[in-house]
């Protein structure tokens, strides 16, 4: 059998896809926190429980109406990105006058609400979801067996993030975008809706979230605490790729995937610490994260 | 006498606390160059910033093309046919100069277009590409008033144009201004530059702590000239 450093070629390269798949959400929901934090200046703490509600959202269109996989994964992110813009209306606008810490303690509680309104109906066990019938099985890449949905997932993710980015980059929509992450007054003054705007980013966030907690849905179980137990990850995610750094978050986020496992392979007791020993070194010598401009 | 495109009535504002501005009077009629004069501080920046409803906390009213601006959220004001070029001149560093000369939307018919703005800056054509801040001073000042120009505005707010640009760059500046009037452009200038803005305003408001005490045509200059020794210390 093959090995490197000792260790079989196999369980490597099994690892690393499972890293891979980890990075796959760790970069869609930093993407999303990103967005949000350049734009609102608000650290989305409720960015779990959305994911959450992704999830959640496919589970139950499923199991009450028979809305399978597919068009889940259309519905899903409309209906939590609807969500997310009605909270950024009533809630979220009201707070962008006062300390940032009023957002950050709000996005928290709301995260809080959410979670516990579903452990209350559906406990804490996971509930499962099976793989679509389309994406059941795997493919034998010789090296090593790729179970087809993890393959999709990944493939998923990619598409999602560079979509976002060429959004972001490309577009007029993302030009407004990025102005108004600079001098939102001014990008105002010149009549473009900035308010909108900003309801319209968190809508998008909210959106990925959703995108990746129903993406999740046959990976993990459907539980009311994924979302916190993935959260603290994508936060590290963020402050090493660089807070509102679109790249930053995309890149760092399958390299932090990867990372934790490589750590699994060579020293798994570290793997749940590796992200955040990362992060300190990051934070002592580039404060500003790997692709953070230097304010 | 027609009645003024841009009436501004007893304006006043505040930034938190502070009144910065004590019932501000003036008028710009259709096609004219106006001035406003004052030492650092008298609050100049501030009548544009307040007119254009970038400072929310104020009282009085604008009157632009008949309809009073203050009731207006920020985003609407534009519309109206009104451009702003601010002070620190607001070139995006994360958008390139093409995607900062089409950043703010068009409001109405008449603006030039793309094709014609480069044929006015040929060096914008040049370096369209670039990152908007990498760009000279003298050629950032130029992106930020082209950009409005683009929109179709009947006015625009300057706020101190030459501020730190070296002279043949001023000159530049003037010639421009000189064009777009002859376009038919009504400009409301903040200038510290007297020189510069006698050579193309057709009136003067002189400010003094937030508020305007005088007024006068170009014509007028000469005579009062000591009080402009006085007040600007020039």
């Amino acid at each position: 059998m093959m090995t490197v450093f000792g260790i079989p070629i196999q369980a490597l390269l099994g690892q690393l896809l499972v890293g891979l798949i980890n990075g796959s959400f760790y970069a869609m929901l930093s993407l999303g926190l990103a967005v949000i934090f350049g734009l609102l200046r608000i650290i989305n703490f409720a960015h779990g429980a959305l994911y959450m509600l992704g999830a959640f959202i496919g589970y139950l269109l499923l199991v009450h109406l028979g809305i399978g996989y597919w068009p889940a994964l259309v519905l899903v992110p409309l209906i939590v990105g609807l969500f997310g813009m009605l909270v950024e209306r009533l809630a979220l606008s009201r707070l962008y006058r006062l300390d940032p810490l009023y957002g950050l303690l709000f996005t928290f509680g709301l995260a809080l609400v959410i979670e516990g309104v579903f452990r209350y109906y559906y406990g804490v066990s996971g509930n499962p979801y099976a793989v679509p019938t389309l994406l059941a099985g795997g493919t034998n890449l010789g090296f090593m067996f790729l179970p087809n949905y993890r393959g999709w997932v990944v493939a998923a993710s990619l598409i999602v993030c560079i979509g976002t980015w060429l959004l972001i980059e490309k577009t007029r929509l993302g030009s407004y975008l990025r102005a108004a992450t600079e001098n939102p007054e001014l990008v105002q003054a010149f009549g473009v809706n900035v308010p909108l705007l900003l309801t319209l980013t968190y809508g998008l966030g909210a959106a990925l979230a959703g995108l990746a907690g129903i993406l999740a849905a046959p990976v993990y179980q459907v539980s009311p605490l994924m979302g916190s137990d993935l959260i603290i990850v994508v936060f590290a995610v963020v402050v090493v790729g660089g807070m509102g750094s679109i790249l930053g978050a995309i890149v760092t986020g399958y390299m932090l995937g990867l990372a934790e496992g490589l750590t699994k392979v060579f020293y798994p007791e570290a793997s749940n610490l590796v992200v955040f020993v990362i992060m300190a070194i990051v934070l002592l010598l580039r404060p500003a994260g790997l692709f953070g401009r230097d304010a | 006498m027609s009645e003024p495109l841009l009436a501004v009535r007893d304006l006043h504002a505040w930034y938190g606390e502070g009144h910065a501005l004590h019932g501000v009077d003036l008028d710009v009629r259709r096609g004219e160059t106006v001035t406003l004069l004052g030492r650092n501080g008298v609050g100049k920046t501030t009548t544009l910033r307040a007119i254009m409803g970038l400072i929310r906390k104020r009282t009085g009213s604008v009157i632009f093309n008949g309809k009073d601006l203050i009731r207006l959220p920020l985003h609407r004001v534009a519309h109206q046919g009104i451009g702003f070029v601010p002070e620190e001149r607001g070139i995006f560093a994360t958008l390139t100069v093409d995607e900062n000369l089409i950043l703010p939307p068009v409001v109405a018919n008449g603006g030039m277009s793309v094709e014609e703005i480069f044929e006015l800056f040929p060096n914008l054509k040049e370096r369209r590409n670039s990152q908007g801040t990498k760009l000279s001073g003298g050629e950032q000042q130029m992106l930020a008033i082209a950009r409005i120009l683009r929109t179709g505005v009947e006015m625009l707010l300057l706020d101190e144009p030459t501020e730190g640009l070296a002279p043949v760059i001023v000159q530049r500046i003037g010639e421009l201004l000189a064009t777009l009037k002859k376009r038919g452009m009504t400009i409301l200038l903040v200038e510290q530059n007297f020189r510069f803005a006698a050579r193309i305003a057709d009136r003067f408001y002189l400010m003094d702590h937030g508020k305007v005490v005088e007024g006068f045509a170009v014509g007028q200059l000469s005579a009062h000239t000591d009080k402009l020794h006085e007040v600007l210390g020039v």
